[in-house]
């Protein structure tokens, strides 16, 4: 076992770390490029998210909707497949629950109400990832092209029905949902006040603990680890792989469908048009950070979280698009340089004397 | 330029300095030792073996020769000029030339233009190809080699295309060839060929360096022949001083049974077969017919090896027993149960066990564990509900690792850490300790050592001894040889001929693998 623990944290702690890191080393430069002390302006970073409880929230907030987009590029990354739609699924998953939201009658209890629109939400952006998971499975159409194409048909078939039949007039929002609504977290912990961290990030958060259990201790994951690893393995190994390729685009789908409840169920109550705002897509990001491990994929969106809502903290004194491009930065170096780091250490620890 | 033909097979050379000496060599990749300490001595004008289980460093040891990379520690002189470290480019223009094990050829040139690829002759500023054929000719003509400059590579046998890589070599003015494993994909014929080439070149004043697997061939061509083992030499011998079963000793550091023991064979009980196939037709990714017409039947407790030159329809012909290939039509049992139309899962839960011919590829995922590894192919066993049975898995892969002394003992270790002959036995040790009536051994033993070689057989040998019927497919003449009781011969999709063990031997069959021969037998 203890094999295992230290693996997991080679494959999810580890790059996050990196990340941190070389953000910490560039950002120092950048800041320095514009003439500032880096140390007031990480403290002014540090204050404005994790050291207050409303950018603590705002941090939370953000954080699952990046879990969400990100453990569903990580899921079908894990079955040897690149879903560029998580953009268009997030935001299906939010019209879904919108929705849902809105034909429940006013006053369905929330027991029923929450699991309805949060099925909506799933079922939504797995109906979104069924269609390039069809499409390769039967035809062997390239999902990198068709979920990337799809990101365009579905943002517009959805600002469609919003603006022709749903929207508030004068706005490209839907009216507020009758049920279904996600208590703030203010309501608990009062200090959140204003942030909008809610009750979604509970669920997210089972969302990710059922992703790994999937992942790592099911037969389905097993198979589909393996489909992505080495397809032909797989099918020799009596996989078909091109169902597993399907209903692994449906669950990635439905992963980022879920995020989409944590700005229409909890933070505005509405679907509106363009909520998404690249969460979508900054979810291949987390993916690629928490190297596709749920675990990873949280500290990876945490960390990605922390610089969007920082750069509004430092605005004052750096433009924020300095975070921009500390994000392609970390992007880049941890694709480039965690093998290095695992190989390293590896050495570091044979030299030592250690196992193996 | 000067022309490059005056100086391949004649330059003058000093016969005191070996044309080779590279001692003390040191060279890790990361946490592994390629080669400790390692020595290799090649004189002039001679045919060098270089011999070594898997993983003993040989191809380590021949990439830094060839410049590929610079050792850690030790020094290389090539003719007494110490090169330690030099790139590739400056290994070439020195004459040292590396025979790769997969070609690398670019099929839609014609052989003339592939060998001049990098050192085109110009005309007035084009390409002239005329030169080039006239050159190309010429070459073949002074070294022996001979295939038509003006023929198109992707038209080539493979043993003309390996012609056509020697020749590559020799253009570029080699004067000291290395060939990795240069017959692993020849038929006996072409093997014959090329140790006539090889002999050839070598008269011609060339030094040639052979890394091998194969003892014969190193007890037929070579001169001296070096042994390795985990990255060290362990001896250096004459050849004609030697024995193959020397050799093997040096290699594992014990005794080994080569032994080609003739299979019992002779007349067998004849009630249902336990492998039936009839007239089974199989498409191919570019022949309509890879597998045509093929018929067979296997006794339980009988071996049919199936011969031939890989290619011949080999591999669709047991996708397609396996279930991983449709068939197009004809039909299959397995214990007198029709298969045809069952899937991969379904034909291993009625008894079907397979090891398959590339295990890198199928055969193991080579990033999963050796207990995951185990049980790949039937975790549909080990489960409880949906969840993997873990307690399960490792307690059958404690099992598994302690009966076929899979190295290194640590179950949770990937299966991509361990040597070839050690994931081999991971695929053994899977297939054979599932329920089976027949089952399909696919090169069973390529690339492993020779220790590994012999558990392997050893195992085959039981399982027919249990009654199983076992179908074997090598590109190993002298393996299915050793071990079957019926040999067929597949060229060209066909089963040519299929012969009783005690009527078979190379000489026979290598006509028929080579489709000079054939004679469909019912």
């Amino acid at each position: 076992m203890n094999a295992n623990v230290k693996r997991t944290i080679e494959e999810a702690v580890l790059p996050p770390l990196v990340a941190l890191v070389v953000a910490l080393i560039v950002g120092d430069l950048l800041i320095l490029a514009y003439g500032q002390a880096p140390s007031a302006v990480w403290r002014l970073l540090v204050d404005g998210t994790w050291g207050n409880a409303y950018g603590f929230g705002q941090v939370l907030y953000k954080a699952t909707t990046l879990t969400c987009t990100g453990l569903a590029v990580a899921m079908s990354l894990r079955a040897g497949l690149f879903n560029i739609g998580a953009e268009g699924q997030l935001a299906a998953g939010g019209f879904g629950a919108g929705v849902a939201g809105l034909a429940l009658p006013a006053g369905t209890p929330a027991f029923l109400a929450v699991p309805i629109c949060v099925m909506a939400a799933m079922l939504c952006g797995g109906l979104v990832g069924a269609v390039p998971g069809a499409l390769r499975a039967k035809f062997g159409a390239h999902e990198v092209i068709v979920t990337i194409m799809l990101n365009f048909i579905v943002l517009a078939l959805l600002n469609y029905f919003v603006s022709a039949k749903l929207h508030v007039p004068e706005t490209l929002h839907t009216p507020e949902v009758h049920a279904g609504a996600m208590p703030r977290l203010s309501n608990l912990i009062g200090a959140f006040h204003g942030s909008a961290a809610n009750w979604t990030i509970v669920i997210v958060a089972l969302a990710a603990v059922a992703a790994w259990w999937f992942l790592f201790k099911t037969r389905a994951g097993y198979e589909l680890r393996a489909v992505g690893l080495q397809p032909d393995a797989a099918e020799y190994a009596g996989v078909k792989v091109g169902i597993t390729w399907r209903n692994a685009l449906i669950v990635s789908g439905a992963l980022a469908g879920l995020g989409g409840i944590n700005f229409v169920l909890g933070y505005k109550g509405y679907y509106e048009d363009g909520f998404t705002g690249g969460a979508g897509f900054l979810g291949i990001a987390v993916a690629l950070v928490g190297r596709n491990h749920p675990l990873g994929v949280v500290l990876a969106a945490l960390f990605f979280a922390t610089l969007s809502q920082g750069g509004l903290a430092i605005n004052a004194m750096v433009p924020k698009q300095i975070v921009e491009a500390l994000q392609g930065i970390v992007i880049i170096a941890v694709a480039t340089s965690v093998p290095e780091v695992r190989r390293i250490l590896r050495n570091a620890v044979s030299k030592s004397g250690g196992q193996n | 330029m000067s022309t490059p033909l005056s100086t391949p097979l004649s330059a003058p050379h000093d016969t005191k300095a070996p044309a080779v000496r590279m001692t003390g060599i040191d060279k890790r990749f990361g946490p592994v030792r390629a080669n400790r300490g390692a020595s290799l001595e090649v004189r002039q004008g001679e045919i060098h073996a270089l011999v070594g289980e898997n993983g003993a460093g040989k191809s380590t040891l021949m990439k830094m020769l060839a410049g590929m990379f610079a050792p850690d520690g030790g020094t290389i002189e090539v003719g007494g000029r110490d090169v330690t470290g030099w790139s590739t480019a400056q290994a070439i223009s020195a004459g040292v030339g590396m025979v790769h094990q997969h070609f690398m050829l670019v099929p839609t040139l014609t052989v003339a233009e592939n060998v001049v690829l990098g050192r085109e002759p110009v005309g007035v500023a084009t390409f002239d190809a005329a030169r080039a054929i006239r050159e190309v000719e010429s070459l073949c003509e002074q070294s022996g080699l001979h295939v038509p400059a003006d023929r198109l590579v992707a038209d080539l046998s493979v043993g003309e295309a390996q012609r056509v890589e020697i020749l590559k070599t020799l253009y570029r003015g080699a004067r000291i060839l290395l060939l990795d494993e240069p017959t692993a994909v020849l038929s006996p014929p072409e093997v014959a060929e090329l140790w006539k080439v090889l002999r050839r070149v070598r008269d011609g004043g060339a030094t040639i360096i052979l890394i091998t697997h194969k003892l014969d061939e190193v007890m037929h061509v070579t001169e001296h022949v070096t042994v390795m083992r985990q990255g060290e030499t362990v001896a250096r011998m004459a050849t004609r001083d030697t024995s193959p079963e020397g050799i093997a000793k040096a290699m594992v550091g014990r005794n080994v049974d080569l032994g080609v023991k003739v299979a019992h064979g002779g007349a067998r009980a004849m009630g249902a077969p336990a492998l039936e196939v009839k007239n089974l037709v199989v498409r191919g990714a570019r022949v309509e017919r890879a597998v045509n017409d093929v018929s067979f039947a296997i006794q339980p407790g009988e071996i049919l090896g199936i011969a031939g030159v890989e290619g011949n329809g080999q591999t669709e012909l047991l996708e397609a027993l396996a279930g991983l290939r449709p068939a197009v039509s004809g039909a299959m049992s397995l214990g007198g149960f029709d298969i045809t139309a069952l899937s991969v899962r379904d034909r291993g839960d009625v008894g079907l066990s397979h090891i398959p011919e590339d295990r890198h590829r199928r055969g193991l995922i080579l990033d999963y564990t050796i207990a995951d590894n185990l049980i790949l192919g039937q975790q549909h066993r080990f489960t409880s509900g949906a969840a993997i049975d873990v307690a399960a898995v490792m307690a059958h892969a404690q099992a598994k690792i302690t009966e076929y002394d899979i190295r290194p003992t640590e179950p949770l270790l990937a299966a991509r850490t361990l040597s070839g002959g050690n994931q081999q036995k991971v695929v053994i040790a899977r297939e054979m300790s599932r329920q089976f009536v027949a089952l399909l051994a696919a090169q069973p033993t390529r690339g492993v050592d020779v220790g590994a070689i012999e558990f392997i057989h050893g195992e085959l040998r039981n399982a027919r001894e249990a009654g199983k019927a076992i179908l074997l497919v090598s590109a190993e003449l002298r393996e299915v040889l050793s071990l079957s009781d019926r040999i067929a011969v597949m060229y060209g999709g066909k089963i040519v001929t299929v012969l009783n063990r005690a009527d078979a031997s190379e000489e026979i069959l290598g006509p028929f693998m080579t489709g000079a021969r054939r004679e469909v037998t019912a």
